[in-house]
């Protein structure tokens, strides 16, 4: 046994060495806005908001069938049960029954065909949660059960699709693999994964005046639920008002699919109306909303003897789901970052977007990349394995070049890769070789356990591909006391985006952070704002925000110089204070003297990002305005007989640009890529042959514990790094890129799996989540065992 | 005496006696705080006892009535009249609005320990209950102490270094900041007084429309009142029953609460057996069983989560006898038996012999489990117990696994088998153990009982795990334990780690 060893962690300093002296201005470790809120239990989530009078409560009457013709249903027990005021099917929405933000495929409530087992069919309100829920049990349906396609295999077999097939291609990768010295094919499966926030969703809708409605709801992009609400209502979207302050986490999970819930919400409200509240249970909230797509990734590859890629064909088939969802622009992505951070000169990449009888998918972290880089990650160290080689180095081989070999498929030049820098620092502050010779010969002498280490990179593109979707609005409201309401498009679901955004107004006006309050996300402050996703959280909103900001700050500037007699260039905002000429006088006393004056102290902000630009028909184009990069060296250890595995020591180095705060993008680094080594261990999505998903709740869903985070565990912001586009303050996105270090986990227990097997070029068949029994069924196939 | 009943549930909150007259007997903690009393700091994560959003502390009386015990449990599926005699300690009481944090939620503010914020009070709670209870340092303590509570944001790393800095902080004025072991304030010693007055000799005995719960003091007359009305619904700490109501909203009428019961709360050692109490927690449990069989140790601390042990009971455990619990294949291999109590009568039998099939044991209407009587550890006696999950820390077994064996002269002279998750109910391995008894106690004869669990159990597939994977984890796990017996030096993952 080994003695315990501290936790090690390496922390971004609090002194950003150029920031001026505001409180919490840009670049400090400052605490999460929410933060005193958040441990004394007063902040406010959609569920905590005093309830309105009159409120009912909702619930779904679900599916049992995944895929049925509904004969008939009876739903006089649900109407007759305690407590129930309004029951509705698919025939009482008022507009167009539909959600589907992108494609009208996705029915608020079943029409004559069931979809998914737990698809909702119709929607009960009551007096109180309970009397809701139990009624929603009560109904009585008629199912033709019809056959159903359970998964994406199956789908790819029949042509089953929700979107037509894609492909993305340069060169001539079947030439290049048949000419090349070494070819190999292989498959890669990787798992689901459920959001998991620990906030389910919910909507509250509360009728107002004149046909008008106000929402509350949990949603990472409150514009679509307006538009959604007004459609399914028939309304126009003045007519609708949504609001968000806070979400108990998101991931993705509340991007599209809240529209559900709210459109539900919205239509019991203007039927009975009556405010309508719709929480959703744990269980329904994961058997009825989509989840992280699972991918098998076929794929074949030629290559040279030092493991240099010379040709690629994949082959994606992913799961989507009963309808299209996000889907077209997730498996886009999953085709843009089948590179990872290796340049594929002659690629193929056929893209599946498969229609299964199970839930339809969504957004999670990374989009799509994630399964892509998977894909390609288990190429290269298969590739490493066959050629006898450490992954390490055929890695290496493979990284984009700076100035040669920067293109990616898509004809996108990466122009600020900095993969090799960061890998060759990880690698000598790892002891990355001395430690892998150290393994090979502990695992020799160890029949039991067995150790394996993995080193891997990551690049992701950031921007939604999506290019009308990079736009951003802010409005900034200074008030006479010179302090400040801040409002924008994005959404808090516990990024930190609040807290950044406000730091980057403290630092354009001078002012401290505790002069500015952020104020709930809202479509009547800021319309039309995009979803809070793609990472691009606090680019785009940071910019917009600054850009209101110094607005105000020039018409302040303006008057002072007019006031004071001086130039212009004699006006300097600094720490609380404005030096105007010779004078000092504080920030506050300069908004009171230019509200006497009939200065306008409210400012809308706009950005829009620059260069990007893609043709969605041939996938060609840039659609990312830059990449962001780490990497990550995890050890782990196995137990041969059970399967069971355990992270040891983890490192990481991350690329942050210049951080508008390192202590939340710490928090966004580790929760990342604990939530990504869950996804390829841990958490495994299961349904029965029935097609319902049994693993829908904490008890049979396992999300990392505590004790999973490694016992050695050293997370590093990438040093004096700053993004070489004009970003905010030159910071970079970090809401998704570090998931994908936890690739590292999964290499690393392939590793182990690898060191079981007689054969040193045996490539482990370890599916993912790499579960004990998953490991187990790959141990047994390394050693040549078969297992009953 | 004994049956003088209160129809009035009580107990202390923010302070003050809350009195509740007709209270429902499944109406869950969370629910009153969150829809009666707008308390909302509290959260609901999975109203199932595995997520910790729920988290609150209740404060008791320790066997003296001297000092309180603090113990977070999780109120998502923790029956109000619980509470009774006890006090409510929810996250706004750590500290006021505008006021000073208690150290342990600036701990988690200096060190960045919330993100999105929703798990954060369960957090708070779980780490004041630490705070009360003297916090420990090494990382795997806090590990375990953190079990139950899931966060999705951070990975941890900065809630694990809270709990190791809350203690170093200063400490505001007030009875909840003062830590494990500071001198008794005034103020907790009005709520000492509180609460000793509230457990005044009778029972509680609540009536609504929503039916009626009884919480006797005295075995007797939980005895009689279970044999006169053998419809109701036991309930002792409800992390079974808790979630047919939550969950499957099931309708409970009658509870009959054992958590009350003075009798079948203690613990008695004697030389041969270590007798427990059908109403002892598992917390209590591990103080004096683990003294015995430390092999045990990780076993008990992968057991659901501390503040799940802190409510559940061996006796629900047993009585329950789902075939994924996991003390029964350790007692069932410890050879323990259980004496059951109907009305006056008593019987006593074998564990193993409870179980008939899934879902069915030998309880009679009426009938009870009052005590667990497990032998006291021989010498040289080799034990073990494994479990197996997706996760480490609670989880359900996919298979557990335990042994106890006696070896001498290399020979097996004694041998008892017993497996969770491979059958209908938990089950010893009668053939298996037959393949190993007066034998060689080496590789080849422990090879050929493997082989041999394969007629003692025939596993299913589900979520947790493929039949195929069970029954291969089920020989393997015999070869582990002859591999750690005979020092081959097989250790677990778990421990390598650490
Ligand atoms: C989050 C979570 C994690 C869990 N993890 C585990 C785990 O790791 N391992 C495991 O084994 N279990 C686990 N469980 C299951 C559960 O905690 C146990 O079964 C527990 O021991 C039940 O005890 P209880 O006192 O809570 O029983 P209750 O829920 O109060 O009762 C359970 C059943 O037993 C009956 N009963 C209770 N006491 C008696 C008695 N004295 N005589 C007769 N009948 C009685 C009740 O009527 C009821 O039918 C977990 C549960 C949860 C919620
Ligand atoms: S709400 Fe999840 S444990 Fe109670
Ligand atoms: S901070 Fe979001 S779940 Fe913990």
């Amino acid at each position: 046994m080994r003695a315990e060893r501290e936790l090690e962690l390496r922390k971004a300093g609090d002194d950003a060495s150029d920031a001026s002296r505001v409180d919490g201005a840009v670049g400090t470790a400052t605490p999460h806005d929410s933060a005193v809120l958040h441990v004394n239990g007063r902040a406010t989530y959609t569920d905590d908001i005093p309830e309105p009078r009159g409120l009912l409560h909702a619930a779904f009457g679900v599916s049992t069938e995944a895929h049925a013709r509904i004969r008939g249903m009876d739903l006089s027990r649900v109407e007759a049960a305690p407590g129930v005021v309004a029951v509705i099917t698919a025939s009482d929405v008022p507009g167009p029954n539909n959600y589907g933000a992108v494609i009208a495929d996705d029915p608020i409530l079943a029409e004559d065909e069931v979809v998914y087992a737990g698809q909702p069919v119709f929607a009960v309100a009551a007096t109180t949660v309970d009397a809701a829920r139990r009624a929603a049990r009560l109904a009585d349906i008629d199912y033709e059960p019809l056959e159903a396609i359970l998964d994406p295999e199956t789908a790819l077999e029949r042509e089953s699709f929700v979107l037509p097939s894609t492909t993305l291609a340069r060169g001539d990768a079947d030439m290049a693999i048949a000419n090349a010295p070494h070819r190999l094919t292989g498959t890669a499966r990787v798992g689901g994964q459920d959001q998991f926030y620990l906030e389910g969703q919910i909507s509250i809708a509360i009728p107002r005046e004149g046909g008008d409605l106000f929402l509350y709801s949990s949603t990472q992009h409150p514009g679509e639920i307006q538009h959604s609400v007004a459609k399914a209502l028939g309304l126009a979207q003045k007519d609708v008002t949504v609001e968000c302050r806070r979400m108990g986490g998101a991931f993705g999970g509340k991007e599209s699919q809240p529209a559900l819930i709210a459109c539900t919400a919205a239509i019991l409200a203007q039927r009975t109306g009556r405010p309508v509240k719709l929480r959703l249970d744990r269980d329904a909230d994961m058997i009825i909303t989509g989840k992280r797509h699972d991918f098998v990734s076929h794929y074949e590859v030629g290559f040279d003897d030092t493991g240099r890629i010379l040709g690629i064909r994949y082959n994606h088939a992913s799961r989507c789901g009963a309808s299209a969802d996000l889907s077209g622009a997730v498996n886009d992505r999953a085709m843009f970052h089948s590179d990872n951070a290796y340049f594929l000169e002659h690629v193929a990449i056929d893209s599946h977007r498969c229609k299964t009888h199970t839930v339809s998918n969504t957004a999670f972290r990374g989009f799509g990349g994630p399964q892509g880089m998977f894909a390609c990650e288990q190429v290269v160290d298969d590739i490493a394995r066959h050629l006898g080689r450490d992954p390490l180095d055929v890695r290496r081989v493979n990284f984009y070049g700076t100035d040669s070999r920067n293109v990616t498929p898509y004809g996108q030049t990466i122009e600020d890769n900095i993969i090799a820098e960061i890998v060759d620092q990880l690698e000598a502050s790892t002891d990355y070789r001395d430690r892998r010779r150290e393994i090979e010969a502990w695992n020799a002498k160890s029949p039991v356990l067995k150790r394996g280490i993995a080193l891997t990179p990551v690049k992701f593109g950031i921007s939604f591909t999506a290019t009308h979707l990079n736009q951003a609005g802010a409005l900034v409201n200074v008030y006479t006391d010179g302090t400040v309401q801040l409002n924008h498009g994005g959404t808090e679901m516990g990024q930190g985006l609040f807290v950044k955004v406000a730091q980057v107004v403290a630092e354009t006006l001078q002012i401290d952070l505790s002069r500015i309050r952020c104020t709930a996300s809202d479509t009547s402050k800021v319309p039309n704002a995009s979803a809070t996703a793609a990472s691009a959280g606090s680019d785009l909103n940071g910019m917009a925000a600054r850009n209101a900001a110094e607005k105000i700050k020039r018409r302040l500037t303006g008057f002072a110089a007019q006031h004071y007699g001086c130039d212009e260039h004699e006006v300097r905002f600094d720490n609380n204070e404005v030096h105007v000429g010779g004078e000092t006088l504080s920030f506050a006393e300069l908004v009171h003297a230019a509200y006497m004056a009939r200065v306008s102290l409210s400012a809308q902000g706009f950005y829009k990002t620059p260069k990007i630009d893609y043709d969605k028909t041939t996938l060609t184009g840039r659609p990312f305005y830059y990449f962001a990069y780490g990497a990550a060296c995890t050890e782990v250890v196995i137990d041969t007989l059970t399967g069971e595995n355990r992270m040891t020591r983890v490192d990481i180095l991350h690329d942050c640009g210049r951080s508008l705060n390192p202590a939340v993008d710490l928090g966004q680094v580790e929760g990342g890529f604990i939530q990504g080594a869950g996804w390829l261990t841990t958490e495994e999505l299961w349904w029965n042959p029935r097609g319902d998903l049994k693993t829908h709740a904490p008890a049979t869903y396992k999300i990392p514990c505590a004790s999973d985070l490694p016992p050695d565990f050293r997370v590093t912001l990438l040093e004096s790094s700053e993004n070489r586009e004009d970003t905010i303050y030159k910071s970079k996105a970090v809401g998704e890129p570090p998931l994908m270090l936890g690739l590292s986990v999964f290499h690393a227990i392939r590793d182990a799996v690898a060191a079981c097997s007689a054969d040193p070029k045996h490539a482990p068949e370890l599916e993912a989540p790499a579960t004990p029994e998953h490991v187990l069924d790959a141990v047994m196939t390394a050693r040549g065992d078969t297992r009953v | 005496m004994g049956d003088a009943v209160n129809p009035t549930l009580r107990f202390l909150h923010d302070g003050n006696i809350v009195e509740i007259d007709h209270a429902a007997p499944t109406r869950t903690v969370l629910q009153w705080l969150r829809e009666d009393r707008m308390r909302c700091g509290t959260k609901e994560g999975c109203a199932e006892g595995d997520c910790g959003a729920c988290m609150v502390v209740v404060a008791s009386l320790n066997e003296e009535a001297t000092t309180l015990d603090y113990r977070a449990i999780n109120s998502c599926i923790q029956f109000l009249p619980t509470l009774h005699g006890k006090e409510l300690i929810t996250v706004e009481n750590l500290s006021p609005a505008a006021g000073p944090l208690h150290p342990v939620q600036q701990a988690l503010v200096d060190c960045h320990g919330s993100q999105c914020g929703f798990c954060t009070p369960g957090f708070v709670m779980t780490l004041f209950a630490m705070y009360k209870s003297g916090a420990p340092e090494a990382r795997s303590d806090i590990d375990d102490a953190l079990a139950g509570n899931l966060c999705r944001c951070t990975g941890y790393r900065p809630i694990i270094d809270a709990a190791r800095r809350m203690v170093t902080l200063e400490r505001p004025a007030g009875r909840h900041a003062q830590p494990h072991g500071a001198a008794t304030s005034d103020e907790e010693r009005s709520a000492i007084e509180t609460l000793r007055a509230l457990n005044d000799e009778r029972s509680l005995h609540t009536e609504s429309r929503k039916g009626t719960f009884a919480a006797p003091t005295d075995v007797d007359a939980f005895a009689r009142l279970y044999a006169a009305e053998p419809h109701r619904r036991i309930l002792a700490g409800g992390t079974d029953v808790g979630l047919w109501v939550t969950k499957d909203y099931r309708d409970i009428d009658d509870v009959l609460y054992i958590g009350n019961v003075e009798a079948l709360r203690d613990i008695a050692v004697t030389d041969t057996v270590i007798d427990v109490g059908a109403a002892v927690t598992f917390t209590e449990l591990m103080r004096v069983l683990l003294d015995d069989y430390p092999e045990l140790t990780d076993l008990f601390r992968r057991w659901a989560s501390p503040p799940i042990r802190n409510a559940a009971t061996l006796g629900g455990n047993i009585a329950n006898g789902s075939p994924i619990g996991d003390s029964m294949p350790a007692l069932i291999a410890l050879g323990t038996r259980v004496l059951l109590r109907h009305d006056h009568d008593t019987r006593e039998i074998d564990l193993e012999s409870l179980y008939i099939d899934y879902q069915v044991n030998d309880l009679q209407p009426g009938e009870f489990v009052k005590r667990i009587r497990i032998p006291r550890r021989r010498p040289d006696q080799l034990v073990a117990s494994y479990k197996l999950s997706k996760r480490f820390d609670q989880d359900i077994s996919a298979v557990c696994a335990a042994f106890s064996a006696q070896v001498e002269d290399g020979r097996t002279q004694h041998i008892r088998i017993a497996y969770g998750g491979v059958a209908g109910v938990p089950k010893r391995a009668l053939a298996t153990e037959a393949a190993l008894i007066d034998k060689s106690f080496d590789e080849a004869t422990v090879r050929a009982a493997m082989a041999v669990l394969d007629e003692d159990f025939s596993p299913l597939t589900d979520m947790r795990a493929s039949a195929d994977y069970r029954a291969t984890a089920t020989r393997n796990l015999l070869y582990r334990f002859f591999a750690e017996a005979t020092g081959l030096g097989a250790t677990d993952v778990y421990t390598y780690a650490r």
